[in-house]
Parts: structure tokens; sequence; C-alpha cells
């Protein structure tokens, strides 16, 4: 155990000088790319806002079944089938059908080919389920129907907050799916949220409507709020346009009225709808709607068939701003809905990064006392290695571009008080070794040796901890387990490689020498 | 070498006596959860006004009508914990105390930090919190059985089970929060305790081996003793780290660090009056580590 080969000795050199290096790399500035890496530091540390966001899919599920209803009545009128009493009932479709043609219905919905209910053959599931219930027919989602609903929405959810992000510029916005129904997201250097939060808790669903005082309207009618909740006014249920017909929408200043507006600018289609209805229309209130409350509702003066237009709603700039902003990155598919809000201002978490080196430089250098205290030159040996450890440590965790959190830094400590545990276990067994045997050498290889399964066995188990730790804790939890288990590993590879190489020099100097430890 | 098989019985009692107690609390006083597995809102606040203190803070908050409201000194005279349940989880809380607090203070006063919890997700923090726990707890039982005879898994399981839950008892008792970090130190713990346990033990079978006349009583201690420097210094150097943690370590890390300074103190008992005893009350003999050896051979 004690002999080392001069390619050993080198390699060992070549590694920790390597780490050494990278690790360093986060207080200088390298012009080579892979030495100029930096460990991320986590929101709790640079400060940042992060965001859980919960996707609420009840109404697109309603929505869906709404359009389905429409659907199945249009679909089974062409095959002469007669649909009755369809209604929806706690996100069940129910209708009836003669018993004559209730098989031939429930055929259409389990056939593989249906145009109707389309089949995933992955899965083995249709969308829809259908069932008898004797009184009527029950159709409703499926597991996996439901699954793909959920999907489906959180893809063009995401899509969408990413754009609402991206448009207010934080710097290095991080966005990710969680589960089937939620989206995180992480904005580093944010201090107040508020914005982000009332940008993302905005569905954004513009339409433009015509005010009718007709209630028996062929679309239907919904009475709706203005903005300022206190006028109320009837508009009509048909969509002239949306804000899916909008290219653009830009805050203004309009030099007339000197109000702050949104001007916008349609595509073709929607300039062509636009441009028809407001010359039939020519007298008549267009209502704005925004998330169904009306943002205002001008009377049609004119024909507007340039495909732009504006609104006008006693913004201030920023609400201008921030309505363009939400035009222009498009609607949600459903409504979001914070679920967890971590903010950390910049202050706090420098204070923190201050506190954690303290406590790192302290219990370091306590650490170091007590050893060279107890041991001496075998003291002096482990913490080399000590350093050596934590630049190894330091130097994974920038090699890889780790998150480090406070608990992260929390971990560093704590590897650094029971790094020691190896080499200790090492240093007592070869005491107990020397106590029967007279070779120094000897005595040191056994005490290597006999003391290998405790040492393994002790950081499996840490290591399993720090595994499970990993998998199951969330945020800055997660970085005290990565610290810790790769901690494992750095301190085993600098017991058995780096502070094994300084004993063995210096016991074969001190081959013959009494009382060695 | 130190007689400690000479008090096995009584520390056997008083373990038992520091498990029914803790378990006791636990019930009957439960423990204090954090917003992280309760839910709400927590705001970390910082003023540069002498008016602000926790009396004016704790008025202010009450007119607020945010349900239960907690004010406390965070560290320093300038710096305040406020927690409330934010029942109805009202979307623009944290603006509309700000604007309530500017009214009255100022802008002499700073957010540092604020979290909120909504009810669906500190239940599933909760949940997995739990779930990480028995887990770990598993996972070491499964390893040391792999490793070890079932006497000494039984034995490490029972030590591991006492530190966690004197741990938390002495958590409850005291009303200390119990949050993600907690969390992350009880399975440190776990990975300690087990640890410091394993060490013993690896020794304890190898003295087996080695000794055929000795019996299991005498035998623990001998191997207490041999490992005794070891597990001195190591507990010795992790709690210095610990403490470093604990006094500069900043408010936030202030309860994971003491929760792991108290694992790492019942660690280092239960691993010598817990997981040995078992050992020696199962009656663990030369034939136990013989018998496997001979299986190994098969």
């Amino acid at each position: 155990m004690l002999y080392f080969s001069k390619l050993r000795i080198l390699f060992v050199t070549i590694f920790s000088l390597l780490f050494i290096l990278i690790a360093s790399s986060n207080l200088f500035k390298f012009d080579d790319s892979f030495f100029d890496k930096k460990i991320n530091l986590g929101l709790d540390l640079q400060g940042g806002s992060y965001l859980l966001l919960e996707i609420d899919n009840e109404p697109v599920i309603e929505q869906k079944l709404q359009n389905l209803t429409t659907t199945i009545r249009n679909y089974f009128k062409e095959k002469n089938i007669k649909v009755n009493n369809i209604k929806i009932d706690n996100q069940n479709i129910f209708f009836n059908v003669t018993d004559l043609d209730k098989q031939a219905v429930i055929d259409v919905f389990q056939d593989e080919n249906s145009d109707l209910n389309p089949y995933y053959p992955r899965f083995k599931s249709h969308q829809l389920d259908i069932e008898d219930t004797g009184i009527n027919l029950k159709v409703s989602f499926s597991r996996q129907g439901v699954i793909n609903l959920k999907n489906s929405s959180q893809d063009q959810a995401i899509e969408i907050v990413r754009r609402r992000v991206d448009e207010v510029g934080t710097n290095e916005p991080n966005i990710l799916k969680r589960g089937n129904d939620r989206i995180l997201v992480e904005l580093p250097g944010l201090d107040d949220p508020q914005r982000i939060k009332s940008l993302l808790g905005k569905t954004a669903n513009l339409t433009f409507r015509f005010v009718t005082s007709d209630e028996s309207d062929r679309f239907g009618v919904d009475k709706l709020k203005f903005e300022d909740g206190l006028e109320e006014a009837t508009v009509s249920k048909r969509i002239i346009i949306s804000g899916e017909n909008l290219l653009d929408a830009q805050p203004k200043m309009d030099t007339q009225t000197n109000q702050t507006i949104v001007s916008f600018t349609l595509d073709r289609v929607g300039a062509k709808r636009f441009g028809k209805a407001t010359s039939t229309g020519i007298g008549k209130q267009l209502a704005i709607v925004l998330d169904g409350k009306i943002i205002s509702a001008p009377v049609v003066r004119d024909t507007i068939a340039s495909g732009s237009g504006q609104i006008s709603g006693g913004f201030t700039f920023q609400t201008a701003t921030d309505l363009a902003l939400l035009l222009r990155s498009g609607a949600l598919p459903a409504p979001l809905e914070i679920i967890e809000e971590r903010t950390v201002g910049p202050d706090l978490g420098q204070d923190s990064i201050n506190a954690g080196m303290i406590a790192l430089a302290i219990g370091f250098l306590l650490v170091i006392i007590f050893m060279f205290v107890k041991y001496k030159v075998f003291g002096l040996i482990t913490n080399v290695t000590l350093i050596i450890n934590l630049f190894l440590l330091l130097g994974i965790l920038t090699l890889f571009e780790a998150t480090l959190t406070l608990p992260g830094i929390a971990g560093i400590i704590l590897t650094v008080g029971m790094a020691v545990d190896a080499n200790v276990l090492i240093f007592e067994r070869i005491k107990e070794e020397l106590k029967g045997e007279s070779n120094n050498i000897l005595a040191f290889d056994g005490g290597y040796t006999k003391s290998r399964t405790a040492i393994i066995d002790a950081n499996i188990t840490t290591l399993l901890a720090a595994i499970i730790l990993f998998f199951m804790g969330s945020g800055p939890v997660k970085g005290f387990a990565v610290t810790l288990g790769v901690g494992i590993f750095t301190t085993l590879f600098s017991v058995y490689f780096i502070a094994r190489l300084f004993t063995s020099l210096y016991v074969t100097r001190n081959k013959n020498k009494e009382k060695l430890i | 070498m130190i007689a400690f098989n000479k008090y096995y019985n009584q520390f056997n009692i008083l373990s038992i006596l520091l498990i029914t107690a803790s378990l006791l609390l636990l019930i009957f006083k439960g423990l204090n959860y954090g917003i992280d597995f309760k839910g709400g809102t927590l705001i970390e606040l910082r003023s540069s006004d002498s008016k602000i203190n926790v009396s004016s803070l704790r008025d202010k908050f009450n007119q607020m009508d945010l349900g239960d409201v907690s004010v406390k000194k965070f560290g320093n005279d300038t710096d305040f914990l406020i927690k409330f349940e934010n029942k109805d989880n009202k979307k623009n809380i944290i603006e509309e105390i700000k604007k309530n607090l500017d009214s009255s203070f100022g802008s002499n006063y700073d957010f540092r930090r604020v979290e909120n919890v909504g009810p669906k997700v500190s239940a599933e923090l909760l949940k997995a919190g739990v779930i990480a726990i028995s887990l770990s707890l598993a996972v070491m039982l499964i390893y040391i059985w792999i490793r070890f005879e079932w006497q000494f898994s039984l034995g490490a399981i029972l030590a591991l089970f006492h530190d966690v839950i004197v741990t938390l008892g002495i958590f409850s008792l005291f009303s200390l929060e119990i949050n993600l970090s907690i969390i992350a130190a009880v399975l440190t713990i776990v990975g300690y305790s087990m640890n410091d346990t394993v060490v013993i033990f690896d020794r304890v079978r190898e003295n087996l081996r080695k000794y055929s006349d000795i019996k299991i009583f005498e035998l623990t201690n001998i191997s207490i003793n041999e490992t005794l420097s070891r597990t001195i210094i190591t507990s010795a150097t992790t709690l210095l780290a610990l403490l470093a943690i604990f006094f500069f370590g900043g408010e936030i890390l202030k309860g994971f660090s003491l929760a792991m300074i108290l694992g790492v103190v019942f660690g280092t008992y239960s691993s010598i009056y817990i997981a040995n005893t078992v050992l020696v009350r199962l009656r663990v003999s030369q034939k136990t580590v013989l018998r496997e050896d001979d299986n190994k051979t098969i």
C-alpha cells in the first residue's frame, strides 16, 4: 500500500494541479473556454425570484367539451342520427339517441380509425371514453386524453411564459416544465417580481365584440363589467377579431388627446374582418374585451380598412406597455396560478455568501488546528490533503458548472469536518498496528489495508443519504446534496492518492524512527 | 480501557425514556412546521428606522387581516421575520402589505426575502420529506443487511431511529421550526449515525473472528474502546465545522446546524449505547459471523 510508482505520482500531481486551476477560475479570468468556468450561484446566494406556476386546465377542458358538443351534433346529423338533450355536467357530455342508433354511435367512438375520437396507438387509448348509462350516453375525456390535453396546454403555456419573460428582459431566466401542469420560472437578479407576477397572472385573452342592446342576439350575449368595475355593458358573443389576429402591438402617445394608447396591427384575415365590421357597424359601440373585462368601448366612426387601430382606456405609460407586451406575446391557453414563490434580495444573497465564507474559513481553521495538535506531522499531511480536497471539490463543482446554494456551502463545511474521518481511521489503525509490529512500513501497510472496509462502508452510507436527498429534495437543499455527495468522492480520492503519497514518502524516509505517529 | 459495558442497562433505560418522551412530545405537542410544510407567507424585513420594532410591526400586520401573524427578531435588532397564513391565498398580498407599511414607515424598510408557499405545494413538500426520511432508513437497512448479519442491521436501524426521533423530539420540545433544511439535516444525521455505527460494527465483526473465546458483552466493549479515539476525533472535527456554521453561517442556517449538532451528539451516543447493546441482547456470537463466512464460501 505504500509503494507509489513515478507515473502515479505524476498523475496525482497533474490531476490536483488541474483542479486547483479550474477551481481558481472562479476568481480569475481565463481566456481558454475550458478553464473559464464558474460555479453558478443559486438564487438564494445571488438574489432572485423563483416562481412555480400551475396551469388551471379546467377551463380548457370545459371549452373543449363545449366545442365537442357542436362537433358531435354535426357529425351525427350527417349520418342521419338525431342527437337529443346534449348537455355538459361535471366534465361529462350527456346526450340521447334512439335505441336503434345507440350501438352505431358507440361504434363510432370505439373505432380505432374514428375521426371523431382520435386513437393513440402508443397508449392503446382513445381520446374520449363513451359509456351507456342506461338513461343516456356519457362521453368524457379518457385518462390519456386528459394527459395529452394537459401536455399540449403546458407546451403552449411555457412558450407564452417564455415570450413574456423575455420581453421584460431579465437576465438569463430559467423556464422549465414541472410535471404536466406546472411551469417553473427562475429569475436571477430580480428582487421585485411584482411586474412579472402580474404579467404571468393574466391570460390576455383579447376580443373585439359589438355592444348590443338586443338581448336575443343570434350568438348570445354576455354581461361584462368595465375594467374600473363600475359600469356594465351587454356584449354580443360574436367575436369580430381576437388576439390571434394581432401582428404587433405597441404603446404610443396620442398627440391629439395627449393620452397613452396601445396601437396595434392586424394580420390579413383580421384586417379584412375588422374592415367589414367597421363598415357595417358605423355608429355602434365596439367593445375591446380583455380577460372578460371591457377595457373600452369606442363608437365606430369610420370604416377602418388599414388593418391597424388603437386601444385607449386611460392607460399610464406602464400599463400601456404591459398591455402591448401581453398582446404581442399572445394569450395563455389557460389561467396560471403562482403556487410557490421565493424571492431573495441581492443584499441578503451577498450577506449569505459572506456568512458562508466566514463559517467555512473558521470551520476549516478549527479543524486544521485540531488535527495538527492531535497528530503533528500526520496532522500536517491531513491538512494539506484537506486543502487539496477543498480545491478538488470546488474544481468539480466549477467543471460541471454546478449551482452552489447556501445549504451547499454548509455541505462543503460539513465535508471539511467529516473528510478527516478516513485519515483518522487509518492513523488510529496504524497506531494499533505499531503496538505489535516493529517494522514501520509493515505497520503502515496494515493500517491502510485493515481500515479500508470501514472507510468504504462509512462513506457509502453518507453517499446513499446524499443521493436520496438529491432526488427528493428541492431547490437549495439539492445544492447541499450535491456538495455532500461530490465531497465524498473527492475525500476518498485525496485520502487514498494524496495523503497516502505524503505518508509513504514520510514513512520510507523514517523507516526506523520510533514513535512515528 | 473504559468499561462502557458496565452501563449498558442504565443507558438502555435512558434511551427508552428519551424515545418515549420524544414520541409523546411528537404526538401531543407536535412539530412547529414552517411555511414550507404548513403553507403561508414569510417576509424577512430589514429596517433603517428605530420606530420599526416587533410591536409596531405586529400592530401593523394585525390590522391587515392576514390570519395568524407572527413577528420575530431575526438575528439582530434591525432584522425581522414575519410569518402569516395567507389563508385566502390572496394574489397581490405583498404589494398590499408594502403599500400599508409605506403609509406608516415611509421607505425606511426593505424586504430582503419573501417566500410564499401555497397549500398544495406545502402538502407535497411534507410528503416528499417524510418519504425521503423513510426511504433513507430503508436504504440503510438494506445496505447494512447486505454488509452484515441481520442482528447488526437491527442494531444500526434502532440507533438511527433513536437519533431521528430524539432530534425531532427536541425540536418539538423547544418549538423549533421544521423546514426543508431540517429534512436535509435529518437525512445527513442518518448518514452520519450510520457511518459511526458501521465503524464500530466493522471492528466487532473483526474481533469476533479474532477472539474465539471472548463473549459479545466483553467484545463490544473492546471494540468500542479500540475505535474510541477515532469516534472522538471525527465527532470533534464534525462538531467544530458545525459550530462554525451555527455561529457564523447566518440566521438561515441556524436551525439546520443545530439539528446536525444534536444529531452528531446523539449519533455518537447511540452507536455506542444502542447499536452495541442490541448485539449483546440478541446474543450475537462467533457463530453468527462464522455462519456468514460459510455462506460466502458456498
